[in-house]
């Protein structure tokens, strides 16, 4: 770990302009992630501005019928929020999916959404990786990819997003709200908040330098039921190989997004009318232009298992 | 005291302590966070600087220069050793790669330097400034790539497996060309990484020209000498301690770079050290399981009699390093006339592989108990019954060598009974409970019981108590507690009176832990310094030893009965002995034996495979401590699982090295991946095997688990999966139709 300095400051404008005035400044929150690659100097800030004091921790409903859901609720609550068991039982699943109830306690919804990736080159800095050093290559395309990505991916990497509730937050069309130095916010709908890699596999995310994570806004529910599945090579606390978060119909119609596949969490709105007619229909656009490895290709039969799987569950 | 006949009866045998389920007497330093353990000695070196290890960028080559002046002008550094200001250091026992000193790399993260600072921030920052320039070479790195070009050799896990390249019984070739019914199957087992709980951890300080290592070592009779040699020290210049072992499985052995670099660290930082191998270094820069390719081929008649059995196995490893010894069972498991077993190795630069619990066995089993089942329903037998069948009571490779005690058939009975086994469907793939396919599957267990010289000095105080002193390791095992079990049954007083002190190379030369040997050589050695120091009080108090019996805190003969305590009324009384086994431990064949049942549920979507429930029956002689023995049983039934469904290390074979190396990237298994466990031992005991009659089971519990799992996932699927872990991967093409 570097040394870094630290602050507190005492708003989310006042924040944001603290990381915007310096590029090697990082917000911090739970921490979870972030403290982990800076002890092994993945990640280098040499100042971090901790944005725990801010609020930012309640769930709000909307006058819209959904949920405003504070950046730094933790999961562990957000899990447990009982309008978020109630109405969006696929995000409540994903966020239990995911890492323990440790990590889970102190994990926040913000932190979630910005994780880095699990790619093993990543981890070590005696390694190519393009995303930890922009340039230096990716060891990973011929390297050891098993659980790296079937599509989106470039000759530049291969990386997947880790998560379970960006997946869920995906499938449930919700918005990331910011806000900036000058204290002016934005909206950013899911599906443009995380990047593929294209050839700047070091930018997970569409944020700019300083941008605050405020809330993610969840719109009014969506009938249907609620189905995480997590696919994994042990029973918990591990990555998810691929991963299913469905909202859907008796009759098979509904939404569905993929984890474990992508940089980004991977849907493809355009098939999903195709989900009464099974899977495979589905799966067959979703991942028309899927590129795996020699190690991944099981992949796109898991995805489309694991969709089957879920299908069946709504119907039953 | 030498074991040179069969045990008779003996003070043991009372069975008033020994043989009972016992708590650990360690137990409460563990749950209070008072245990010692080797980076937390506070108490013996409070002033203790940190050492960071470096690790080598690349698998081969050479390091060409290392720029240490941005880490030397880092806040809080004390000292930096680097590889190359040091002349290569010779190896210890059982070393295969050299662990530091001169230019040359023999494998990733191998260790080039030792940062010192005041905290351990501080060194780990400052290890981050250190640069090396590397002039990397080409590698073998790809054990399939590679296996063609194996030679047989022969080796000795150093754990009680091994034997010649090649061995040859009969004429296995015309036997097997000639079965009626033959199964020629070839499998693969995956490196795996002990991931014992506590770091390899050295905390070392010296006084004057000697210098004392609070370690993390399984071995400390081996460490000692091999660190002596290291540092170029008598070994009176040298202490090792390790009171507390937080796990080894193999993986501490043997000296390594931890204790190495905090003893060269602590005289150039001129204050103790202490050095903990992060969890990155583990996989590449200390030893692993190898991986193995192993091809069986068994023929039999038509009533499921083996003629023939050969097992061949290749793994890889460094110049001077020894193959996986995974057909060791194959020579003594099964009945049969005509018998090849042969071990060939082939050149790879990947990091050491050397013994991790059951070297041998484990992946051994775990490929010849599938070949049995496959055999088995070739034949249309039942697996447990085919097994049955070709068991053997001599040595089949000398049938002059009988077995001095097996009940390898009882294990089998006990076990189908207790796990339902006649319910299960033997046609794979018909039962479905909901979207599980589920399956039921066993294997026979088997492992070797070793047997190493052991010593102990036992002392009786004034106060009644008695203090055993044994440089023998707690490795999480229970040591502690028959040890201390031993010597309350020899001299007659509670559990409480005992005092024992583990983990001292002051004390007495022990087996150490490993190759199940602990628990039966360190005991016995317990007994024999105990049966010394019994007539010591003898003398003392004016009775004939043969005559005395010692019970109840008082030693009694005919009409008199006198406390114990007062043989030590003037001075304490002090006996030491070894226990050193002689021709008797080779005449038989004395090994142990057990049967693994699993119940498993397979996802019929997603095939992932979720074991339902585990049941263990093991014939090992005397039990010690029954508590403990469930507890060494139920953690390699737990190793074994990880082992058939997700351990591996993942070799990059372009770069070569172990790419998944946290525990984040190698799972082992959770929780929620361990169902009910039940574990049955049956009542015996092996006189042949010492005075206790006691043998190991730490071992014998995860030889065979990987098998009974990956057997009952083929009857859950119909899927025969020859190449472990089993991942979800390997059984999702051939899966039925899920929609």
């Amino acid at each position: 770990m570097k040394s870094f300095t630290y602050e507190r400051p005492s708003s989310p404008a006042e924040a944001a302009a603290a990381v915007a005035a310096r590029p090697d400044a990082k917000f911090i929150a739970g921490g979870t992630n972030l403290l982990d690659l800076m002890k092994l100097q993945i990640e280098t800030p040499r100042h971090l501005v901790d944005v725990n004091g801010l609020g930012l921790d309640t769930v709000e409903p909307t006058e819209e019928g959904g949920l405003r859901v504070g950046a730094l609720v933790r999961n562990t609550d957000l899990a447990a929020h009982p309008r978020v068991r109630k109405d969006y039982g696929v995000l409540a699943r994903a966020l239990l999916a995911g890492a323990s109830g440790q990590l889970r306690n102190k994990a926040t919804t913000a932190g979630n959404l910005l994780q880095r990736t699990r790619c093993p080159y990543f981890y070590d800095t005696a390694q190519a990786c393009n995303k930890r050093q922009p340039g230096s290559g990716c060891a990973a395309l011929d390297g050891v990819n098993r659980s790296l990505a079937v599509i989106g991916g470039s000759e530049a990497c291969i990386a997947t997003h880790p998560g379970d509730m960006a997946v869920a937050m995906r499938v449930l069309d919700a918005t990331v709200e910011t806000v900036d130095a000058s204290g002016s916010g934005r909206s950013i709908p899911i599906a443009e908040f995380h990047r593929l890699p294209g050839d700047e596999p070091q930018r997970d995310t569409n944020l700019r330098p300083g941008e605050l994570i405020t809330a993610v806004t969840l719109p009014k529910p969506v009938a249907g039921t609620h189905i995480y599945r997590k696919v994994r090579d042990r029973a918990s606390y591990a990555y998810a190989l691929v991963s299913v978060a469905a909202i859907l119909g008796k009759d098979g119609s509904g939404h569905v997004a993929f984890g474990g596949v992508a940089h980004k969490p991977w849907r493809v709105e355009a098939a999903e009318a195709d989900l009464p007619k099974g899977a495979k229909a589905v799966t067959a656009r979703v991942f028309a232009d899927a590129k795996p490895t020699h190690e991944n290709a099981f992949k796109l039969t898991l995805a489309e298992r694991t969709l089957t799987a879920a299908l069946n569950q709504a119907r039953a | 005291m030498k074991f040179d006949t069969p045990a008779g009866p003996n003070p043991i045998d009372r069975l008033k302590v020994v043989g009972r389920a016992t708590d650990r007497i360690d137990g409460k330093y563990k749950t209070t966070g008072t245990a010692p353990y080797a980076y937390e000695r506070h108490d013996a070196a409070p002033n203790a600087a940190y050492g960071y290890v470096l690790g080598a960028g690349i698998a081969k080559g050479r390091v060409r220069r290392i720029d240490t002046a941005a880490a030397k002008a880092a806040p809080g550094v004390i000292a930096i050793v680097t590889t190359l200001e040091t002349p290569r250091i010779e190896r210890g026992v059982m070393n295969v790669a050299y662990l530091f000193g001169g230019d040359v790399i023999q494998h990733y993260h191998q260790a080039i330097a030792v940062v010192v600072a005041e905290t351990f921030e501080q060194a780990r920052a400052a290890a981050f400034l250190v640069a090396a320039e590397y002039a990397p070479e080409d590698g073998a790195f790809d054990l399939a790539a590679a296996a063609p070009s194996a030679k047989p050799v022969p080796a000795d896990s150093g754990e009680g497996s091994g034997g010649n390249g090649e061995e040859r019984v009969g004429d296995f070739e015309g036997a097997f060309a000639q079965a009626p019914v033959t199964l020629d199957a070839t499998y693969a087992t995956a490196d795996e990484s002990h991931a014992m709980m506590e770091p390899h951890a050295t905390t070392a300080a010296w006084d004057g020209d000697r210098v004392t290592l609070w370690t993390s070592n399984q071995m400390i009779g081996w460490g000692h000498g091999s660190l002596a040699k290291m540092l170029g020290l008598p070994k009176e210049k040298v202490r090792l301690d390790a009171p507390f072992v937080g796990g080894g499985f193999g993986g501490k052995l043997f000296v390594r770079a931890d204790a190495v670099l905090a003893a060269l660290a602590a005289k150039a930082a001129g204050r103790p050290v202490k050095v903990a191998l992060t969890r990155p270094l583990i996989a590449n820069n200390t030893t692993h399981r190898p991986a193995t390719i192993q091809r069986v081929r068994i023929g039999a008649t038509r009533d499921g009699t083996i003629t023939a059995i050969a097992h061949e196995s290749t793994s890889g490893n460094l110049p001077d390093g020894d193959p996986e010894t995974a057909v060791n069972q194959t020579k003594f498991l099964y009945a049969g006339a005509n018998r090849l077993t042969a071990m060939k190795l082939a050149r790879l630069d990947l990091p050491e592989g050397n013994a991790m619990r059951a070297p041998g066995e484990a992946p051994g089993l775990a490929v010849l108990e599938v070949a049995m089942d496959e055999m088995a329903e070739k034949l249309g037998i039942d697996p447990v019954e085919f097994r049955i069948r070709n068991d053997t009571q001599v040595d089949p490779n000398q049938p002059d060598r009988p077995f001095s005690h097996r009940d390898l058939v009882g294990c089998l009975k006990l076990g189908a009974e207790r796990f339902g086994w006649a319910k299960r469907n033997p046609k794979p793939g018909q039962v479905r409970e909901g979207h599980w396919l589920v399956g039921h599957g066993m294997a026979a267990a088997f492992r070797n019981n070793m047997v190493l010289k052991s010593g102990a000095r036992v002392r009786l105080s004034a106060d009644g108590r008695v203090t055993v002193e044994t440089d023998m390791t707690d490795i999480g095992t229970g040591s502690y507690t028959i040890i201390a079990q031993t010597a309350a049954e020899m001299m007659g007083v509670p559990l409480e009176r005992v005092v024992a002190r583990l983990g001292d190379s002051d004390f007495p030369v022990s087996s150490g832990s490993g190759g199940q040997f602990g628990a039966n050589s360190s005991t016995a050695g317990v007994y024999a310094a105990c049966v010394k120091l019994r007539e010591a009080v003898a003398q003392k108090l004016g009775f004939n030893a043969t005559d005395a019996v010692f019970e109840d805190g008082e030693v009694r003969a005919g009409n008199r009965a006198i406390p114990l305590a007062q043989a030590a009324a003037d001075g304490e009384l002090v006996a030491e002995d070894a226990i050193e086994f002689g021709k008797i431990s080779k005449a038989q064949q004395v090994s142990t034996f057990g049967a693994h049942f699993a119940e498993v549920a397979v996802d019929a979507y997603t095939a992932e495979v979720r074991v339902r429930r585990m049941l263990a029956v093991c014939a090992a002689g005397r039990i010690l401590n029954p508590k403990s023995a469930r507890s060494q049983v139920i953690g390699g039934m737990v190793m074994g699982t990880g082992a058939a469904l997700m351990e591996e290390l993942a070799v990059d074979t372009k770069r070569g090295f172990f790419a998944n190396h946290d525990l984040a990237g190698y799972e082992v298994p959770v929780h929620a991946d361990i169902p009910h466990q039940e574990v049955i031992f049956l009542d015996e005991v092996d006189p042949m095997s010492s005075p206790m009659k006691a043998k190991g089971v730490g071992e014998l519990g995860i030889s065979g688990v990987g098998a009974a799992v990956a057997n009952a996932i083929y009857n859950a699927t119909g899927i025969r999966v020859r190449d472990y872990p089993i991942t979800l991967d390997k059984l999702l093409d051939r899966m039925p139709d899920a929609a």
